[in-house]
């Protein structure tokens, strides 16, 4: 059977809809409903300060957000600089500095609560 | 069918126009078809190549020419309405102070005109020499010159950039001019033809090839011609101090930004309202679109009425379309206009 520990040694690389964690996502469209008309051009992580020298991908954390992958998040989102770039090319004119501010915020809730280490 | 032939006035002599006007003439109807510039066939006059076919637009023009010839059809060039206002059962139309006219009914094919890339300053045309615009392309290619450098050398990478002035809310145009995408597609395999070395890539946010024939061009831009894509929408160019550009999109299928060195752009241009569209809708007897467009009575019944009973439109002035769905949404509004007068008998 030992051959076969792969199957529960690593997590199913399928996206389980049941399990989207929508609780930040939920704050965020509160307060920023721009966000909602995302249609992933990547104009914002091409022009990202911090994408020209890290891994971040700005446009990839919108997407986190809808699949509720708030502990990747909560990593990612430290690495944004707030220069407001991806905001002024924008084509739908969403606040994506506005949004990354909300899920710092949200974020920083969650662990007040305890909900996230 | 009717006592005293009714008089018409088509407002545009582009395509839309003169397909309108010489279907009018053939029924019997009287007509006067306006242009503001010097001479009829509109933007099509500046084109070099139609899709899906690669045909020449002169010849659209020049069968619509000379079906304007016709004795019922008068031409009036370099003349703009300036005023349209109604007096008892007729439309009265006025260019300043030197022409005044009476018309039955109106046909508006004011068209549209292309979206100024250098409101776009961050792909910075107007700023750096190898900066082009789809249209800029055409007109080279319909004089024969030979695709070339600012400074003369020929491009060996040439990238198109799709949606420019299109589904962007910073250029305050939020809907998509449907056409470009195809025209993209056509130029990359017209720039293949004539310069088989250089390597041409769109950049993209989503194709959308509408035309049944469409996704053959595309298909044959990618077999035949090695066009190559990535989807990912342009933030800036920059130009080097030999010329050529550094352009920036994030490579969106593999979720890194990309860097990549070009000798030339092309900036596929949309549609924007006409201009003169204010002057019909200033009085508010011809209602807007969200898009700025002539607003249609009924968008599935009546696509060729306008707000105003008696004011009938067609072409580009109410949305973006192609030369074909121009010439027949040309011919169906003769047809409205034509059942309007008989329905008045």
């Amino acid at each position: 059977m030992k051959d076969l520990d792969f199957l529960t040694s690593t997590p199913s690389r399928q996206i389980d809809y049941e399990k989207f964690d929508t609780r930040l996502l939920d704050s965020v469209l509160e307060n920023e409903t721009s966000f909602l008309t995302c249609m992933s051009c990547g104009g914002c992580t091409a022009t990202c300060s911090a994408g020209n020298l890290t891994n971040f991908n700005v446009r990839k954390i919108g997407l986190m957000l809808r699949r509720g992958e708030i502990d990747q998040l909560s990593v990612e989102i430290e690495k944004c600089m707030f220069c407001g770039k991806c905001t002024l090319v924008c084509p739908r004119d969403i606040n994506i500095r506005n949004v990354v501010l909300l899920i710092k915020k949200g974020i920083a809730l969650l662990k007040t609560e305890n909900i996230l280490s | 069918m009717m006592n005293k032939p009714r008089h018409i006035a088509v407002i545009g002599g582009g395509i839309a126009g003169m397909e309108t006007a010489s279907r009018l003439a053939q029924a019997g109807y009287k007509i006067t078809l306006i242009e503001k510039e010097r001479i009829t066939g509109g933007h099509l006059t500046q084109w070099s190549h139609l899709f899906p076919d690669s045909s020449d637009p002169a010849i659209v023009v020049s069968r619509l020419s000379s079906a304007l010839s016709h004795q019922n059809i008068k031409v009036i060039t370099s003349t703009e309405i300036t005023d349209i206002s109604k007096n008892g059962q007729y439309f009265n139309l006025k260019s300043g102070s030197e022409m005044s006219l009476n018309a039955d009914a109106i046909v508006v094919t004011s068209g549209f005109h292309l979206f100024d890339a250098s409101r776009k300053e961050e792909y910075g045309y107007g700023l750096f020499d190898n900066v082009l615009t789809s249209a800029d392309l055409e007109l080279m290619m319909k004089n024969e010159k030979p695709i070339r450098t600012a400074s003369g050398k020929k491009p060996r990478r040439i990238a198109i950039i799709h949606c420019v002035g299109s589904r962007d809310a910073k250029a305050g145009n939020t809907y998509c001019s449907k056409v470009c995408c195809i025209t993209g597609i056509k130029q990359a395999i017209e720039l293949n033809k004539r310069l088989p070395e250089c390597e041409i890539f769109c950049f993209y946010m989503d194709l959308r090839l509408y035309g049944s024939s469409f996704d053959g061009l595309y298909l044959t831009a990618q077999q035949k011609h090695k066009v190559q894509f990535i989807r990912g929408r342009l933030s800036e160019a920059a130009e080097k101090p030999d010329k050529s550009l550094q352009i920036k999109a994030e490579d969106t299928l593999s979720g890194r930004p990309l860097r990549m060195d070009v000798d030339m752009i092309i900036l596929l241009v949309g549609m924007e309202p006409g201009i003169s569209h204010n002057n019909f809708s200033r009085n508010g007897s011809v209602q807007l679109d969200e898009n700025g467009f002539l607003k249609c009575k009924d968008v599935h019944a009546a696509r060729n009425l306008t707000t105003q009973t008696g004011i009938f439109m067609a072409g580009t002035c109410i949305c973006p379309m192609s030369v074909s769905e121009t010439l027949e949404n040309a011919r169906s509004a003769a047809l409205e206009v034509i059942n309007y007068f008989e329905r008045k008998m």
